[in-house]
């Protein structure tokens, strides 16, 4: 029995390996399978390789493996591209169509089902995807009925006679499979599930569910890879509870819009990736210069210009930090985990309100993209708060304004909802006064700039940083933040079975840098070690300039498109410590 | 009900004396008042320019945002609270410039704002250099030997973009001008107003007199009818784009708001931003 192991599809893009890769992991995760997937594709619609890798774990898992167990073939390329990346005895499930062959390098025993044909035979090849699943999933010896339960949701739409005719197919994979092996393989057969329910998942739907939770009523936004699924998401949903998404003319409409109707009172978010964000930095400026919420999900990818569109990368942090010429208060915070994604849209729609700022939630490709479990979320545990949003003012007297600016202690004013009989006001990003009208006078211009910036002095968010420190002095902290995690903590279970003692700490508040508390962190470490996706080392970066301890700080950098592997976390850290 | 006196302020517009803005900025206030508007029902959203200095000076609230961007910061506004009329106001500049893409496409997605553009055919904040708007041959700072670009045809353009109302007017009559700003504010949908609004200071061609003498105002045909597409467009092109008055009036074509599948006619603002906790478990059950 095994407690965990890796599965992989792969084949044309458009031929069905998405469909197969939703249906094969929906039925594991009702068997209560820890799940975690990795897409790869490219930016085009049909014709190109593609693969969807799933690593399947009794236990919660948040990284793909390093190598792979079974990998399902609807072409000879899938083999020759992905073959090497198989165990020993690792094992290939490919259409017999194109007679496969396994790369002599490699030592795995290869299935050869008449993936095509059976599907052709029962009406359509379309039903391939069903032939392949069926027979990877015989070969785990996982209950049919399952799977079958799966198929007939997916297909349910579709009719009865649809969805028998796939589950025929299924049975008929299997069955031609488990004659060929002579019976489930022994060496595959998972230990049971906890059978907990858990939820499975992409970030960018966590961040959806999580927006409505937190109050979104309305996304402007215009579609971009990988931003585009929370969109997708939010007009299937927000017009249940009377919002919804209005897909602009390009991102700067999108960001405008969702000033607009953040003034007018709607929480209102937009989303994009690298091109979109650079599009909306004078509007961010904007919200900061006239101190309304806002909330941008910036969905990281492969740059600069179109770079890697469907690649991962954590490269945009500088750029969300100082973003926006001049100089205003921003949030920049990073969710680590599926679960995050979710409740940090509700702190993100908080934060917006109580301090009346641009709020910027950065993940990247791979947290937002990578299908994956969940653990229930807890809708008791969302609180909203919208800050000093005043209601019912008293009438104003002849000629005076609301006083939207107030210089107050904290910097934060009280801010009024057009329509209120008693909050007219003046909204501009010209420097301005406390009702709100332009002025250029100097001691006015110095009070704003403060009252502004000062509002984020005392921030921290939940989990500002987010740590793991198991030894009060470790041979090596490593400092990671998005969707590395999972990965470091594979590395670092690596490194304890070596004798290398390690701390991790996961930065989630981007900005204001959280030195502080990071500090004690780097003291005690031996070494300190940073794992980001990018090439100058951002983060890095920010930890020298705000914590200082540069003298101790390493970086493992990775800019080829691909998310970091434990071994390679693993080595790089060995080799510093 | 408030008169066009409580939609003043006393800010003291920076614009030059004479300058065409004035007017229409009084035509928006009597216009509001006309239409039985209270001040804090209106939200005048404006660019930036001379003219984008208008939301300052209207007593409602009022957002001054940034270049070419007035028309999306509206339509969000609008979305967000449908029981305010919505205004949105800038120069050619910037509705023609460089916010010429929102601006086509607001008029496609028609939701109910009334957008008031100043068009002067030159930019005036800047000192002087050549506007979309601007004539070919004409003359100014960034086109010392004159401009050598076509002129842009704001009508025609809203025409073919699907425009549910075009009208275009001129700052000196204030009287035609406020009569069809009350009508873009009660039209069910996008309105466009073009308003000729001269700059008395970079532009010495499109001056006052000049205008007297080329508009041609739609009064000339009382038999026009603006609920006729094709009659409009040609009427656009016969008189090159100096026609004056409703030009075409869609009142069939809901808004965009109407159309919104499940979207109230109460303001979204004043919703309840809480789901139950039984709409949450819906959610959450597609994903098991």
């Amino acid at each position: 029995m095994i407690s965990q192991l890796s599965w992989k599809i792969g084949g044309q893009q458009g031929e069905g390996v998405e469909s197969t890769d939703r249906i094969f992991s929906t039925a594991l995760n009702r068997l209560g399978y820890y799940l975690y997937g990795y897409r790869h594709f490219s930016s085009r619609i049909k014709g190109g390789h593609t693969n969807n890798k799933i690593r399947i774990s009794t236990k919660p898992i948040r990284a793909i493996s390093d190598d792979l167990d079974i990998l399902v073939a609807f072409d000879q390329e899938s083999i020759d591209l992905n073959a090497r990346e198989l165990r020993k005895g690792g094992v290939i499930v490919a259409d017999a169509k194109f007679n496969p062959t396994v790369p002599e390098d490699v030592e795995a025993r290869l299935f050869a089902v008449p993936i095509t044909k059976m599907a052709e035979e029962l009406g359509t090849s379309l039903m391939k995807n069903m032939v392949a699943s069926g027979a990877s999933w015989a070969l785990l010896g996982l209950p049919l009925e399952v799977f079958n339960k799966a198929v007939e949701e997916e297909f349910g739409r579709k009719g009865p006679a649809i969805v028998e005719k796939n589950i025929e197919a299924v049975k008929a994979g299997a069955e031609f499979v488990l004659e060929q092996a002579g019976g489930p393989l022994d060496d595959f057969k998972l230990d049971e599930a906890d059978g907990k329910q858990k939820l499975f998942m992409i970030g960018n739907e966590a961040i959806g569910l999580g927006s409505i939770a937190a109050g979104c009523r309305l996304m402007s936004a215009y579609p971009i890879t990988p931003a585009s699924e929370i969109m997708e998401y939010l007009i299937k949903k927000l017009p249940k509870f009377g919002g919804t998404v209005v897909q602009t003319e390009d991102e700067i409409a999108a960001v405008t819009m969702a000033i607009g109707a953040n003034y007018a009172g709607v929480r209102t978010m937009t989303a994009s990736a690298g091109p979109g964000l650079s599009l909306m930095m004078e509007a961010i400026g904007l919200a900061g210069m006239t101190e309304q919420p806002l909330v941008i999900v910036n969905t990281q990818r492969g740059g600069p210009s179109t770079g890697l569109p469907t690649k991962q990368e954590q490269s945009d942090l500088n750029a969300m930090v100082y973003g926006t010429h001049g100089e205003i208060p921003k949030i920049v915070i990073a969710p680590s985990t599926i679960e995050d994604c979710f409740y940090d849209m509700i702190e993100a729609f908080n934060l917006s309100e109580e301090y009346q700022v641009p709020v910027i939630v950065m993940t990247d490709l791979q947290l937002s993209l990578g299908k994956q479990s969940c653990e229930p979320l807890d809708y008791s545990k969302v609180q909203i708060s919208r800050g000093k949003l005043v209601k019912d003012s008293p009438a104003l007297e002849g000629g005076e304004l609301f006083k939207r600016y107030e210089f107050t202690e904290d910097g934060v004013s009280p801010r009024i909802l057009p329509g209120e009989k008693g909050g007219i006001h003046h909204v501009t990003g010209v420097e301005h006064d406390e009702v709100g009208r332009p002025s250029e006078n100097a001691m006015n211009r110095k009070l704003m700039m403060e009252k502004r910036l000062k509002k984020l002095n005392n921030l921290r968010i939940r989990d500002a940083i987010r740590v793991d420190a198991p030894n009060e002095k470790p041979d090596l902290l490593i400092i990671g933040m998005g969707s590395t995690g999972g990965t470091i903590d594979a590395a670092r279970d690596m490194l304890k079975e070596n004798g290398i003692s390690s701390n991790h700490i996961t930065v989630r508040q981007i900005h204001p840098f959280p030195a502080e508390q990071l500090k004690p962190h780097l003291e005690n470490a031996g070494k300190v070690i940073v794992i980001e996706n990018n090439a100058t080392a951002q983060l890095a970066g920010q930890i020298k300039m705000n914590a200082g301890y540069a003298d101790k700080i390493e970086s493992l950098l990775k800019y080829d498109g691909n998310p970091f592997l434990p071994l390679e976390v693993y080595k790089a850290c060995k080799e510093l410590s | 009900m408030a008169t066009f006196k409580e939609f003043r302020n006393n800010v003291k517009p920076n614009w030059c004396p004479g300058c065409g803005d004035f007017s229409i900025q009084a035509a928006i206030q009597r216009a509001a008042a006309n239409v039985g508007l209270e001040p804090e029902q209106l939200a005048v959203i404006s660019g930036i320019g001379c003219s984008g200095r208008i939301s300052g000076y209207i007593n409602a609230y009022g957002l001054h945002g940034i270049h070419g961007r007035a028309l999306p910061i509206a339509q969000g506004v609008k979305l967000a609270n449908r029981e305010l009329t919505v205004i949105a106001s800038g120069g050619d500049g910037d509705g023609f410039a460089i916010g010429m893409g929102h601006t086509v496409h607001a008029i496609r997605r028609n939701l109910n704002i009334t957008y008031i553009v100043m068009d002067n055919q030159i930019y005036g904040l800047t000192k002087g250099q050549t506007s979309p708007r601007s004539a070919e041959g004409f003359k100014t700072k960034s086109t010392p030997e004159g401009s050598i670009e076509s002129t842009l045809s704001p009508l025609e353009i809203a025409m073919s973009a699907g425009a549910t109302f075009v009208a275009q007017s001129f700052s000196s009559d204030l009287k035609g001008l406020t009569s069809l700003i009350e009508q873009g504010i009660q039209h069910e949908g996008f309105s466009l107003i073009n308003v000729f609004s001269p700059c008395v200071t970079f532009n010495k061609i499109n001056t006052y007199d000049w205008f007297k003498e080329n508009i041609v105002s739609l009064e000339q045909f009382p038999d026009y009818d603006p609920s006729d597409r094709v009659v409009a467009m040609n009427k656009i092109m016969e008189t090159n784009g100096m026609l004056t008055g409703l030009i075409y009036q869609n009142k069939s074509r809901k808004s965009y708001e109407d159309m919104i599948p499940g979207f109230k006619p109460e303001a979204l603002a004043n919703q309840e931003l809480s789901i139950t906790q039984e709409q949450f478990d819906q959610l959450v059950a597609e994903f098991k």
